[in-house]
């Protein structure tokens, strides 16, 4: 058998509670193979918005190590973690997180900036991600004046912009209405199907959890064992 | 690689009135830095520019000012005849004997007295002052009361317009004319005669013997000759160096009260562009969070929201810098504490000036973005991404 795109080995983090450590993922073991729609679901607190964030390396685990394409993401230093983070993830967004003071176009292209691109070819990459959205008309808006739904596919195009291999998403339909949501992870579906992409969702609601290939769940800082 | 600075100007402008606020109290400061130093700036140049390198002053040793100098009849004598000293169209040598006196005259359109100079100067006095130019009227004749007075005590002292008289030493000096010296401390004095002015003061002495050298070069001859003769207890100092000497403790003073209230002022505007940039930073806690997710460098953070509050450093040192330039149409006359009398001068923008009221614009956008600046850096992104 060959190796998964995502091998979690021994994963375990635990919070400082003033002078208490309180375990929020324990001994976590998961694979996720390449061109994976994989949902994360559990009560609050149960740990999967942490597990979501070590796999997208933007926390620090206490424990195991989190191998991805080759790479045990654990062993990089904060310089290296960020620049692979710009190379292999893309973000989403709860309440979307776009930069208000930027437009649709600029906060597509904003990633781009840490790439060796000229500024044409950035715009031009931005405006077709945008297009692919279906926000061809909304480039010059600023966030501030676009719905919901639409800032969170700006946030998509945002997350798909860099061409990553990793697409997180943390609870991407839970400030949208249902008509929205369904838009957004129908969206969501399509990048993992055309493009191929591996995208961790974490979420509350069975409805988009459907929308995945495979569901786990996580109670209390454990993994539930793997559908057979 | 940087975030785009577009971001920095675009967050600044979304935030118009604090960004103007903040800017304002460093225009302030810089405003009056630059004030204080163009004022310095005006003195010195006045009173440099009062002297020329072809002449040398002979006064008392170690008198501080001509109006506390004095050199006798026969030292003037002595000095006059001295080797080294150009001559004149007329073939004279060009030296002027001279005697300077303070008399308090009263400023138009207000009943407040002020020392002014008088100068009783002799036939080559004109021909030392290239800068020196009759505009009005004609100079005082040898032996008369007449007097010529420089175009800035025309302006603003009582009775000292042409044709009109002033009264002083138990005389009455009439105005024969009017002359400019352009920026220079002679606009602020009135000539007379020398003797006449002698004879009203009942003064025996001259103040000082002005001297035009041959050759600049041979200064320091003219005063090793000078300050070697046991008849003479007098010393020389080229023109040049005697102004500017008499300029050193008013622009000293100046400079330092400017020093001094910009430290003070300027605490007062890092203060508050601290607390601006602070606010800032606690109010875009989850925008640094996922420009940090997004794959931004804490460098990259961290020059951002310098950059902001340099950038409001900038705005504010150029607004305070334009405020200030409007100075220059302004002349100020005030009482110089080294020679007691009024001296009329202007503030005097120099690139330099312009160089240093911006720097202390940008140290003070520095220091007030500095923390906040590395607060923002220094967030956990687990932690931003949280705080929306």
């Amino acid at each position: 058998m060959s190796a998964p795109f995502i091998g979690i080995r021994g994963l375990s983090k635990s919070y400082m509670r003033g002078e208490r450590a309180l375990p929020v993922l324990k001994n976590i073991n998961l694979d996720i193979a390449e061109g994976e729609f994989l949902a994360l679901m559990g009560p609050s607190g149960s740990g999967k918005s942490t597990l979501l964030n070590l796999i997208a390396g933007i926390d620090r685990a206490d424990e195991g190590s989190i191998d991805i394409e080759g790479v045990d993401i654990t062993t990089l230093g904060e310089a290296s973690l960020t620049a692979w983070r710009s190379d292999h993830v893309g973000f989403i967004f709860q309440f979307y997180n776009l930069i208000p003071v930027l437009t649709a176009l600029e906060n597509v292209e904003l990633p781009l900036v840490l790439k060796e691109m000229s500024r044409k070819e950035r715009k031009e990459r931005a405006s077709l991600l945008l297009g692919l959205v279906g926000l061809s008309e909304r480039v010059d808006h600023y966030p501030g004046q676009l719905s919901g739904g639409e800032q969170q596919r700006v946030a998509i195009a945002r997350a798909m912009v860099t061409d990553p291999s990793i697409l997180v998403a943390d609870e991407p339909t839970g400030d949208l209405d249902r008509a929205s949501a369904e838009e957004v992870l129908n969206l969501m579906r399509r990048v993992n199907e055309e493009f191929g992409k591996v995208v961790i969702m974490v979420t509350h609601d069975p409805r988009a959890a459907e929308k995945a290939h495979v569901i786990r769940h996580l109670e209390k800082g454990v993994l539930n064992a793997a559908p057979h | 690689m940087a975030i785009p600075i577009s971001y920095s100007i675009k967050s600044l402008v979304t935030r118009k009135l604090t960004t103007a606020l903040t800017a304002g109290g460093m225009a302030l400061v810089v405003f009056v830095f630059a004030a204080t130093t163009m004022l310095a700036e005006g003195l010195e140049k006045t009173l440099v520019e009062t002297g020329s390198r072809q002449n040398a002053v002979v006064t008392r040793k170690g008198a501080p000012s001509e109006v506390q100098s004095s050199v006798t009849r026969e030292q003037a004598s002595i000095i006059e005849s001295m080797p080294g000293i150009a001559a004149g169209a007329q073939g004279g040598r060009l030296a002027a004997k001279e005697i300077v006196v303070l008399i308090s005259l009263t400023k138009r359109g207000t009943d407040k007295p002020s020392n002014v100079v008088i100068r009783g100067i002799s036939s080559a006095s004109a021909a030392l002052r290239e800068q020196v130019r009759l505009t009005e009227g004609r100079m005082p004749r040898p032996g008369t009361y007449e007097i010529i007075a420089g175009s800035s005590i025309a302006r603003r002292f009582e009775g000292a317009k042409r044709g009109e008289t002033l009264a002083f030493a138990t005389r009455q000096w009439r105005v024969v004319g009017i002359f400019d010296a352009g920026a220079t401390g002679f606009s602020s004095e009135i000539w007379g005669d020398a003797d006449s002015l002698m004879q009203a003061f009942r003064r025996p002495v001259y103040s000082s013997v002005i001297l035009k050298m041959a050759d600049p070069l041979m200064f320091e001859d003219i005063k090793k000759a000078v300050e070697s003769d046991p008849r003479l207890t007098l010393e020389a100092k080229r023109e040049t160096e005697f102004y500017a000497e008499q300029s050193k403790a008013m622009s000293t003073f100046l400079r330092i009260m400017g020093t001094s209230l910009t430290v003070i002022f300027s605490l007062g505007a890092i203060i508050g562009a601290m607390i601006t940039m602070y606010s800032a930073v606690a109010n875009r806690i989850s925008e640094i969070g996922t420009l940090r997710a997004l794959g931004f460098h804490r460098s990259s953070i961290l020059t951002a929201f310098l950059a902001e509050s340099l950038i409001t450093g900038l705005i504010g040192g150029t607004a305070g810098l334009v405020l200030a330039s409007f100075l220059q149409f302004f002349t100020i006359s005030t009482l110089n504490f080294q020679t007691f009398s009024e001296l009329a001068f202007s503030f005097e923008l120099s690139f330099w000036t312009a160089l240093k009221s911006i720097s202390v614009a940008l140290i003070m956008g520095l220091a007030g973005g500095l923390l906040p600046a590395l607060k923002a850096s220094r967030m956990k992104i687990v932690d931003a991404l949280r705080s929306v």
